[in-house]
């Protein structure tokens, strides 16, 4: 009994940390419809922040620095807040299908960085001893990871009720506004890069703190967590809830979460261990064909965008962002 | 197909009326209909134009026709086949010709891909030729440029392309949406003279006009649309002497004259 | 390294990325999104060819060449049944979403068939590198400091060769020009009689082939392996995109630079950072002149 609620522990500690991501991304796709398809790159900068700064000294070359983990958490989602404003300003003013392209670079390149820059990630060695949320106070693993996943839920409402406000205030609908219509949004006065970055940089920081509490969740990193394959997951999980909808965020990732976790039990559990590799592979294509079926029958996810936000943005538009400004 | 259309027609004992329109109701979208019941007839080598104001529905009526506005009840025949749901593509082949009113000519090609890609459909070489020919009669600046990117030409020149690229396509209707929109007056004059050597080849023409008086002087008949449905038809001469018309296309209680 | 033998080393990967820009070009230009998953057509065209090489490979080559008969046969068999690929990628996710008319879930689609096709590869054919041939290419002195194999002179050629073909193709032929037309203005193509669903299966058909056969020259030159399409994937677009979307010859110049690029990068910034290298110079066309070298004013 104390194996299955260990298990389903831990397998909630990790579907809350990509629900953290996914709101993110929400704020970005669901509300301003930014196309960032670097959510890897971000979650990346984000656990590297908290590695280092966390880590105890010595873990790698140039660090870590011992820090509380509050300072790591607010840490990481300053820095990566800070890189995505950098890349905001050389990709926001882009196309859609653009910025797709220059975040997918950006996921890319950083991962380069990540593997080369060995003095400061520990590069194909990885990066060792990062550091749990209570530290020394818990000692049973157990209790440990118990303390984690009540962090996490803690983490996950504060977001959701923090985001809720923020996409029902004048401010949010102005970046629907944007989104459904942009020269429109444009013309009322309100600068539709300001907004964008805005967006773009709370999300990220999002993201940034989504790898945060990965890295401190799995206390080890290695370049190879942060390949495209993160993005996939957490964008499928995005447009299986319901895209602009933070209630479909969090439900999206735990459920593609579990299909997941399911898909890859039962690789693991049927398929002999020099099959393995293509076990993970067997994985990746079941969550695409599940993700291909959605966006042919039923493209607004699960739960699709809550009415009450979306219904009045095409219609009356002027009148929604007067009495917003 | 002209041929197989004609006999159809013969059949049904209108061998004159080329196109009619009958009653349609049509729209861009499932909610806005923008034709309310709308009736038009062209009879076989006649030009006729259709006029209105601003969002009285004529290029919706042409491109409807066209094949590229969804119809939602009435009817569209042309030589008595059915022309409701055929491919805006297939139309060609129906031997209806359709030339927009912008964006008109491939401006990354050449003159003569223009004018080949007009009679893309077909499969006689010595005849496309032979219209080749033709059409550099009818309009002897384009072969003078027909090496060049139809981008890099004027106004007037491009809507002669425009025409061309229509005709190669051996129609026997041709549909103009508004050929003087955006030319200076002496060029709309030279347009309308062309189109009225153009009928000289045995085309039938449908044209949506906003300059009235240019196009009715060359029309046998006149249309005039307003909010998506034919208010008045009469001979040409007689609507541009007509006071009702002159209120309805400008306002006014005068005539046209 | 020096710098003729790194332009050499720049014109040959650059001309595979030529290759394939032309089909990603021709996509994003005529269905007006940005396909991700065309970099598996480089990597599934690899393994078709060389699932026929090794059913019937043999020892023999042509002469200095890595390779014989049956690499060639090989790579037409890829260029087939990658066209046959692209076209059923079409139909089953891409026309059926083109419908609904939002660019954006297409694009994340192809996002979604890229990862589903690189794993099918690794399911497949396994996640190791494969190659060809066991033959050693051997490199010689054809210019002074510059050294290349005959499998590189032989890859230069066959583009070149293919450029000229496609070149002709579009200005010779009525297919050709009715290509030219739907990427010009596609509306005004379908009054004119031209069936745009009968150019988009083209666009498939040629992209998909030309792919095909920088997929394998990949195959041969560097390695066989799932992951060739998608780290391919940025150059690729990179080469698109300085070039000039929906231009070919855009496309055939963006991949030649690209490839420069990349090469030259690698005293500076060191081999492991060619993929970041073609990233900043995407980055800065975007931002200072996003219409690419021979793109079109929009």
């Amino acid at each position: 009994m104390i194996g299955v609620v260990a298990y389903l522990i831990f397998f909630l500690s990790q579907g809350l940390i990509f629900a953290v991501c996914c709101l993110g991304l929400n704020l970005q796709w669901g509300n301003t419809g930014l196309f960032n398809v670097g959510v890897s790159g971000f979650y990346l900068i984000g656990a590297y922040t908290f590695a280092l700064l966390c880590a105890p000294a010595g873990s790698v070359l140039l660090g870590g620095f011992g820090m509380p983990f509050i300072v790591g958490i607010i840490g990481s989602m300053v820095v990566t807040g800070i890189a995505a404003f950098i890349i905001g300003v050389a990709t926001l003013r882009l196309r859609a299908d653009y910025l797709a392209i220059a975040t997918i670079g950006v996921a890319i390149s950083l991962r380069l960085v990540a593997l080369n820059t060995t003095s400061l990630t520990g590069g194909a060695q990885g990066f060792p001893n990062v550091p749990r949320p209570f530290g020394g106070l818990i000692q049973n693993n157990f209790d440990a990871n118990l303390a984690f996943f009540g962090l996490m839920v803690v983490i996950v409402a504060v977001i959701y009720f923090g985001l809720e406000a923020m996409v029902r205030s004048p401010w949010g609908r102005v970046l629907r506004a944007i989104r459904e219509d942009e020269p429109a949004a444009a013309s009322l006065g309100k600068s539709p890069f300001s907004y964008r970055m805005q967006s773009f940089v709370i999300g990220s920081a999002l993201i940034g703190l989504g790898g945060a509490m990965f890295a401190s969740f799995l206390g080890f990193l290695s370049s190879d967590n942060f390949f495209s394959i993160m993005t996939f997951q957490v964008w499928t999980m995005l447009i299986i809830g319901g895209s602009g909808n933070n209630k479909g965020a969090i439900l999206g990732a735990i459920l593609i979460w579990a299909v997941w976790t399911a898909t890859g039990s039962v690789a693991q559990a049927v398929l002999p261990t020099t099959m393995q590799v293509k076990g993970g592979a067997l994985q990746i294509i079941f969550i695409g064909l599940i993700l291909m079926l959605v966006l042919l029958f039923r493209p607004r996810g699960i739960l699709g965008e809550e009415a009450s936000v979306s219904r009045a943005v095409p219609k009356g538009l002027k009148k929604i962002l007067q009495k917003g400004s | 197909m002209a041929e197989s259309a004609r006999r159809d027609v013969a059949v049904d004992g209108h061998a004159d009326i080329a196109l009619s329109v009958r009653e349609v109701v049509a729209g861009y979208t499932a909610e806005l209909d923008i034709l309310r019941g709308i009736t038009v007839e062209v009879k076989k080598g006649e030009i006729v134009t259709v006029l209105g104001p601003n969002g009285a529905g004529k290029s919706t009526l042409i491109k409807t026709v066209a094949g590229l506005v969804p119809v939602r009840s009435g009817e569209i025949k042309l030589f008595g086949d059915s022309l409701v749901g055929v491919s805006a593509h297939r139309m060609v082949g129906r031997g209806l010709a359709y030339v927009p009113q912008t964006q008109n000519v491939f401006a990354k090609l050449s003159i003569l891909e223009n004018l080949e890609l007009g009679a893309g459909f077909r499969h006689d070489r010595a005849g496309m030729k032979e219209d080749l020919a033709k059409m550099y009669e009818l309009f002897p600046r384009l072969y003078e440029r027909r090496k060049q990117a139809a981008g890099t030409l004027s106004g007037g020149e491009r809507q002669m392309v425009a025409v061309a690229r229509a005709l190669m396509a051996r129609p026997t209707m041709l549909m103009l949406d508004e050929p003087s929109a955006g030319l200076s007056p002496k060029l709309v004059g030279m347009v309308f003279s062309k189109i009225r050597e153009v009928r000289e080849l045995g085309v039938t023409m449908l044209i949506v006009e906003q300059n009235a008086k240019a196009a009715l002087v060359i029309s046998d008949r006149g249309y005039v649309l307003a909010r998506g449905e034919d208010r008045v038809s009469d001979a040409a001469d007689a609507l541009l002497k007509n006071p009702e018309v002159g209120a309805l296309y400008l306002g006014s209680k005068q005539g046209l004259l | 390294m020096i710098l003729p033998q790194l332009i050499a080393d720049g014109i040959v990967a650059g001309s595979t990325l030529a290759l394939g820009a032309i089909g990603l070009t021709m996509t994003y230009d005529i269905m007006r999104f940005a396909n991700f998953a065309h970099g598996e057509f480089l990597t599934f065209a690899a393994y078709f060819a060389l699932m026929f090489v090794s059913a019937f490979g043999g020892v023999q080559t042509f002469g200095p060449l890595t390779f014989g008969w049956t690499f060639i046969v090989g790579l037409i068999i890829a260029v087939v049944l990658t066209a046959i690929l692209a076209l059923v990628l079409d139909w089953l996710i891409y026309r059926p979403l083109r419908r609904t008319n939002i660019v954006i879930t297409l694009v994340i689609a192809s996002f979604g068939a890229e990862l589903m096709l690189r794993n099918i590869a690794v399911f497949f054919w396994g996640s190791q590198s494969r190659f060809y041939s066991t033959a050693i290419s051997i490199h010689r002195e054809i210019l002074p400091g510059v050294r290349m194999s005959a499998d590189d002179i032989f890859l230069v050629l066959l583009t070149a060769v293919l450029m000229i073909l496609l070149q002709l193709f579009l200005t010779r032929t009525q297919l050709g020009k009715e290509m030219r037309a739907v990427s010009d203005n596609a509306d005004l193509a379908r009054v004119t009689g031209i069936s745009v669903r009968r150019i988009i299966r083209w666009v498939w058909i040629i992209g998909g082939g030309l792919a095909a056969v920088s997929g394998v020259l990949v195959g041969l030159t560097v390695q066989i392996s799932p992951e060739n399409g998608f780290s391919l994937i940025l150059p690729l677009f990179a080469a698109a995109i300085v070039g000039g979307i929906g231009s070919i010859y855009g496309a055939v110049a963006g991949g030649l630079i690209i490839g420069l690029v990349e090469s030259l990068s690698v005293p500076i910034m060191g081999a492991q950072y060619k993929l970041a290298a073609a990233f900043i110079v995407m980055l800065v066309v975007l931002l200072v002149r996003p219409r690419g070298i021979f793109g079109a004013k929009s």
